[in-house]
């Protein structure tokens, strides 16, 4: 029965193509088995809205007159990169402001950019015979910007892990607030819905797919930072742990306020929201048999941020069902749960790029180039050494 | 049984009287303090909530009026901007009382007042600052 990407993109091309959420492709595999539902669908689509540290935009405000080579840069107070040539620069979603701390940082500009907010830009510059204004304040929009896309390293985590504090003080982390003698535990994967949960071993999702981000077209670009296919993964070759992880690319100028939303995690620091739904194409059972999979098949590890190491214990795994019921149970004791990462917003992900798939034609891509497989360069950590130790 | 939950006012000098012991001596009342922000020579305001038979909850509040402590029923102080909400769920994982919880189908925020002890502990995990406490 496979099912090649030319035969669904001419499907899609012509209004025919059926296009479920992994949810409802999960109801209906389970209702009339993997083999009937994957001749029935066409394309899948996944989604997920969880906090993402490493996300950011690059920029271009244009030159003013007589020009600038801006070198320190702040946006509403937050620092940007001067590294770039004369107006470009990256502002990173988790740089806190000069003013405000971490209560308002650069995804807190990004999200006031979208918003039609004008954003206070100041730059200084060293002045120099092409560029010799040294001081520039003055107020922009995204409308008026040259470019701005964002650009994010790493989004869409494939699982992610589940956090407890075994610990007797409160911690502050970016899995929020995790409260001493494992008194809650939290979690950041939207399961069932989640990308790469649907596409374990990067078969469809590659470099170029075309994919949702921040509720605009957008594409991965890249492998994301720190991306490991190579940890522990269950019978069905899901990893039980953070593995898989996607750079992604898209145009600032036609997001959605709605899939980016700036955060403040209390003592820890800025980060954003980010809506990412990526299609994955039912090309033959095999694939199917992997989209069918529910939140009480798939399991995330629970480890311990009370031992501040690189290295956390694993306390064992769980499904996301448990983590949906509210409590789970870690060596005996129930502990309440609570999620980071927003389902009803996945959902909203989902059910939009259906929409652009069914309504506007979306076709889909199939990678350039494969994400780095199990057997790729392993993950390494950073070694502390001096000059003469290498 | 009853159970109300009082927003109490002391005027300034007012606010040194153990009034709570009075509520359990002479009421044999069961209060629970859930705020409070009480300091000598201030106006001072507590969030009670009291349990026993409902008519000796009001001859205590006839009594606490009678004091000069201005005396209203307790409002929703927990305000939830939901333009601001994205529904990550965090506040839930931290609301030991469970009076912030998710729906099992919906996934949407569902918060139960009557179980809420106003611990703030919400209003600081909330990463879109979108919880407020007002008193």
């Amino acid at each position: 029965m496979a099912k090649s990407w030319e035969e669904i993109n001419a499907r899609i091309a012509n209004g025919e193509a059926v296009v479920m959420t992994a949810e409802e492709f999960g109801d209906i595999a389970a209702e009339q088995g993997v083999s009937t539902a994957a001749k029935q669908v066409d394309v899948v689509t996944t989604g997920t809205f969880g906090p993402m540290c490493s996300s950011g935009a690059f920029l271009n405000f244009g030159h003013s007159d007589p020009p600038i080579k801006m070198g320190e840069i702040t946006l509403n107070d937050v620092p940007a990169s001067g590294g770039l040539a004369a107006v470009d620069t990256y502002l990173g979603a988790t740089e806190p402001s000069n003013v405000r701390g971490i209560e308002y940082g650069g995804a807190h500009v990004i999200e006031d950019l979208l918003r039609g907010r004008a954003v206070r830009l100041r730059a200084t510059g060293p002045g120099t015979d092409c560029y010799p204004r040294t001081e520039i304040d003055t107020w922009v929009t995204l409308e008026d910007l040259n470019q701005a896309y964002l650009f994010n390293p790493r989004n869409a985590y494939q699982n992610y892990a589940v956090a407890v504090n075994s610990g007797d003080r409160t911690l502050y982390t970016y899995l929020g607030t995790l409260l001493p003698r494992l008194a809650n535990a939290t979690y950041c994967s939207a399961g069932a819905l989640s990308p790469l949960l649907n596409d374990p071993t990067y078969r469809t999702i590659g470099v170029g797919t075309r994919c949702f981000v921040a509720g605009a077209p957008g594409y991965v670009a890249w492998e994301g930072t720190q991306h490991n296919p190579h940890g522990d993964r269950d019978e069905h070759g899901v990893p039980i742990k953070p593995a898989g992880t996607l750079a992604v690319i898209a145009d600032l100028k036609q997001a959605d306020p709605e899939f980016f939303s700036a955060a403040t995690f209390t003592r820890y620091g800025v980060s954003c929201f980010v809506g990412i739904g990526v299609p994955i194409p039912v090309l033959d059972e095999e694939i199917a048999a992997t989209l069918a999979l529910t939140d009480a098949q798939l399991t995330a590890t629970v480890f311990d941020y009370g031992v501040q190491r690189r290295s956390r214990p694993a306390l064992g795994t769980v499904t996301y069902a448990q983590l949906r019921s509210g409590q789970i149970e870690i060596d005996g004791v129930k502990v309440p749960t609570g999620p980071i990462s927003s389902l009803p917003k996945a959902r909203r992900v989902a059910e939009e790029l259906k929409s652009w798939i069914t309504r506007h034609r979306f076709t889909i891509a199939p990678p350039l180039q494969q994400l780095p497989q199990v057997g790729a360069q392993a993950f390494k950590p950073l070694e502390v050494r001096t000059e003469e130790a290498i | 049984m009853a159970k109300r939950r009082l927003d109490l006012t002391f005027p300034p000098r007012q606010a040194t009287k153990p009034i709570t012991y009075h509520l359990v001596k002479d009421f044999d009342l069961t209060p629970n303090i859930l705020r409070a922000q009480i300091q000598p020579g201030q106006e001072g305001r507590m969030l009670l909530e009291v349990s026993g038979p409902r008519e000796v909850i009001d001859q205590a509040v006839e009594f606490l009026e009678g004091e000069g402590v201005a005396v209203h029923a307790a409002a929703s102080d927990i305000c939830l901007d939901e333009q601001q909400c994205v529904v990550c769920g965090l506040c839930t994982a931290v609301c030991r009382p469970g009076a912030l919880t998710l729906d099992q189908d919906s996934a949407e925020l569902v918060f139960d007042k009557d179980k809420c002890v106003y611990c703030e502990a919400c209003v600081v995990a909330c990463p879109r600052r979108a919880i407020t406490l007002t008193f």
